[in-house]
């Protein structure tokens, strides 16, 4: 189709029809500053900060809402213009605490880097902040509502992307606010944990339950030998915290960084990721040899379980078994890892360092005690591993490497997998292949299963027995396929499940992570990791077979079970 | 959370029930589905804007966006009696604050709460009554007093409580 052109600051530009000025002057160079804006979401034009003067319009336009015409003039620095958003700027201002320092977003704001940049020193209004109680009442996620600026965008993440409903808008004018449903605390809404929020969020009025200070209590403990476990994940976003590009930062060195701040021992959640895949592809095996319910569902994410108890009660049969290897490892640290290492498991304190809000709860669900101590007693995300690096000065990128500690570290390229939508799925069918046929798949990898889409299917040939696959990220997609389960309709056999877009990598507990773009990125440095691996298959993995020959094997079936397996509980909430 | 109605069976909320097969489906009537929910409770109870979602398939957050954006709907069981204080300038000037402060002592409301406990009052503070001649002015229901001094009020709820055949409320 023909392009657009029009002029922003007298240079001429060529579009295709249907930009945005916005859209237009970032392809051109030009920098107009955003803040309801979001580059995955729908265009708001609520904050209108972006306005720009245009030839011919009396009043200012926003640039998000305003699409481009051939000929038109825009000019983006003229004193009006620049006037009018110190303007805005200073009225958002009025409302907003200015306790920056003690914010967690501090140095990491839009709103903070406008007001740097607009150079408000003073301000002519008068302060009124809100003066509301922050929510504390879920055990993942905290709300302050008084640094809300309605932009909208975490309603947005978590009604559309999510299709939980658990924020809106309400109240009016002046009174406007962003409340959980109906008013209520945070825990009582559906809110399932995801933690999308937080990325949506320009400011610091969503954030993750922080809990620095119950590591730094448990490492000054001299009767505590503190053990952590590392998901796939946090080391493919943590150089981001120090500027860097994803998934720069080795592992070697991240294992060197985590001892350096004190950990006693440092562990892999990669390894009980390989375990899931032979305990969930058993399952599924068995549940298409015996007839079982199909298809199943994966279970490794939290917010996903919540999200099935909470809205799919009838489907929680669907859902695999297997605890998430999270918990998995948590139950093993404290009965089998206490074994081999002689260590009394009563002064283990077991830390989990996830990409993920939604497992500080999964922690705390009553049930995931079945080592008869708490399996995993802290989860910090990885921005708080960050904040924790940054604390003790400790610079994983200026350290020799270091090995994982023994018995529970070992990982196969399937449990880096994890990390991405669509990698538990591929890490099952290799397994599954595998133990159906005896038979390596080749090629191991599955292309149709990895990328940014949204729902990916893929079919595996078991000796002429199709299995059907499906992988899918954020709940707007799990919805969508829970619903064709629900009515009977799903021609599936297994299908995973990942909350988050783009799966862990993006997860809500991340390093901040302002579009899918950034999540692309993760996700390819994800596959290069998973293709240096020597162990491709979960399978192949000697301490994960050792394991079950040393241990499980050996051990009475139904304690087995119970370590490994977990169930489901409705969860009814107003919807 | 409400939980009238729990136990035994609440005929407002079959009424509610019955309402909603006329909206099933319809998020876009939401309005009319408030105005006659309201009829049958008097207020929108959160019990009720679950059933709502329910039938309209529409998110309760979004209801409760929809109940806290109009001035029309209440989140909370109203008075039988509503007692409407201007608090524009002309009755603050001529001490429309000392009226409201009688009211609120005289029906005992503490702590911000608009209702009285029994169910017989809520005090609503307006912007304007448009009847600046008479400050300051109360209404309560369709009846208005003008030039009303703090000194009246007791005597004027009094005449409300029995109305309805109550004690009279002592001050």
């Amino acid at each position: 189709m023909d392009k657009i052109t029009l002029s922003i600051n007298g240079n001429a530009v060529s579009v295709a029809p249907g930009t945005s000025i916005l859209s237009a002057a970032q392809q051109a160079g030009v920098n107009i500053p955003t803040l309801c804006h979001h580059p995955d979401q729908e265009i708001k034009a609520n904050c209108r900060i972006c306005v720009v003067e245009v030839k011919g319009y009396v009043n200012l336009l926003p640039a998000c809402a305003t699409l481009v015409s051939e000929g038109m003039e825009v000019k983006t620095t003229t004193a009006r213009v620049l006037e009018a958003r110190r303007t805005i700027l200073e009225l958002i201002l009025a409302r907003h605490p200015q306790d920056c320092l003690h914010c967690m977003r501090n140095g990491n704001c839009e709103l903070q880097n406008l007001t740097s940049a607009y150079d408000l020193r003073q301000t002519a209004f008068s302060k009124e902040p809100r003066r509301l109680p922050a929510d504390f009442s879920s055990p993942a996620i905290v709300r302050d509502p008084n640094k809300c600026i309605l932009c909208g965008r975490c309603t947005e993440v978590c009604s559309t992307t999510q299709t939980v409903h658990a924020l809106g808008m309400a109240y009016r004018g002046y009174d406007a606010l962003v409340v959980p449903s109906l008013g209520q605390d945070l825990l009582a809404s559906p809110c399932v944990m995801c933690g999308q929020c937080i990325h949506a969020c320009p400011v610091g009025a969503i954030g993750e339950r922080e809990q620095i200070g119950e590591l730094l209590t448990a490492l000054a403990d001299p009767q505590k030998i503190v053990v952590t476990q590392i998901a796939p994940s946090v080391r493919l976003a943590i150089a981001e915290e120090w500027g860097r590009e994803s998934g720069s930062l080795p592992m070697e060195q991240l294992v060197a960084g985590i001892r350096n701040i004190g950990f006693d021992y440092v562990l892999n959640t990669n390894f009980t990721a390989d375990l899931t895949v032979m305990e969930e592809s058993r399952e599924l095996l068995e549940r298409i040899t015996t007839g079982g319910t199909l298809p199943m569902f994966t279970s490794c994410c939290p917010a996903w379980i919540r999200f099935a108890e909470i809205f799919f009660p009838q489907l929680l049969g669907h859902i695999s078994s297997c605890k998430s290897p999270q918990q998995m490892f948590g139950a093993l640290v404290k009965t089998y890892w206490a074994e081999k290492t002689g260590i009394d498991p009563a002064q283990i304190y077991s830390v989990a360092i996830m990409p993920c809000t939604a497992k500080k709860y999964e922690a705390l669900r009553p049930e995931m005690k079945d080592s008869d101590y708490p399996d995993v007693d802290l989860v910090l995300t990885t921005r708080e591993l960050g904040r924790l690096f940054h604390m003790t000065g400790v610079n994983p990128f200026n350290l020799e490497g270091s090995d994982f500690d023994s018995w529970m570290s070992e990982y196969s390229g399937a449990g880096v997998l994890f990390g991405a939508s669509g990698g538990v799925a591929e890490a099952a069918l290799r397994t599954v292949c595998q133990a159906a046929t005896g038979q390596e798949l080749p090629p191991l990898d599955f292309q149709e299963l990895r990328g940014m889409q949204g729902v990916k299917t893929a079919e595996l040939n078991l000796n002429g027995d199709i299995i059907k696959v499906a992988a899918v990220h954020s709940l707007s997609n799990a919805r969508e396929l829970a619903e064709a389960v629900k009515a009977g309709e799903s021609p599936y056999h297994f299908i995973e499940v990942m909350a988050c877009p783009g799966g862990c990598i993006g997860g809500g507990g991340q390093a901040f992570t302002s579009s899918n773009q950034l999540r692309a990125c993760r996700i390819g440095e994800l596959y290069n990791e998973e293709k240096g691996r020597i162990l491709r298959n979960a399978h192949d993995n000697n301490e994960v077979k050792h394991l079950y020959e040393d241990y499980l094997h050996n051990s009475d079936e139904s304690a087995v079970h119970e370590l490994l397996h977990t169930h489901y509980s409705p969860q009814p909430k107003v919807l | 959370m409400c939980s009238c109605g729990e136990g035994i069976k609440d005929l407002r909320y079959t009424a509610l029930e019955k309402m909603l097969e006329n909206y099933q489906h319809c998020p876009e009537k939401i309005i009319p589905v408030l105005q006659e929910t309201q009829g049958i409770f008097g207020y929108i109870p959160a019990a009720a804007i679950q059933q709502i979602s329910n039938a309209l398939d529409m998110p309760s957050s979004e209801i409760f966006g929809v109940v806290t954006f109009y001035g029309q709907f209440h989140l909370q069981a109203r008075g039988k009696n509503i007692i409407r204080i201007c608090s524009g300038t002309a009755c603050h000037v001529r001490g429309g604050g000392q009226v409201l402060d009688a009211i609120v002592k005289g029906l005992g409301l503490m702590n911000g709460r608009t209702t009285t406990e029994d169910l017989m009052f809520t005090l609503e503070p307006v912007a304007c009554l448009g009847a600046c001649g008479m400050a300051p002015v109360i209404m309560i229901n369709d009846d208005t007093y003008g030039r009303i001094s703090p000194q009246e009020v007791p005597a004027i709820l009094a005449h409300y409580k029995e109305k309805e055949g109550g004690q009279v409320w002592v001050a």
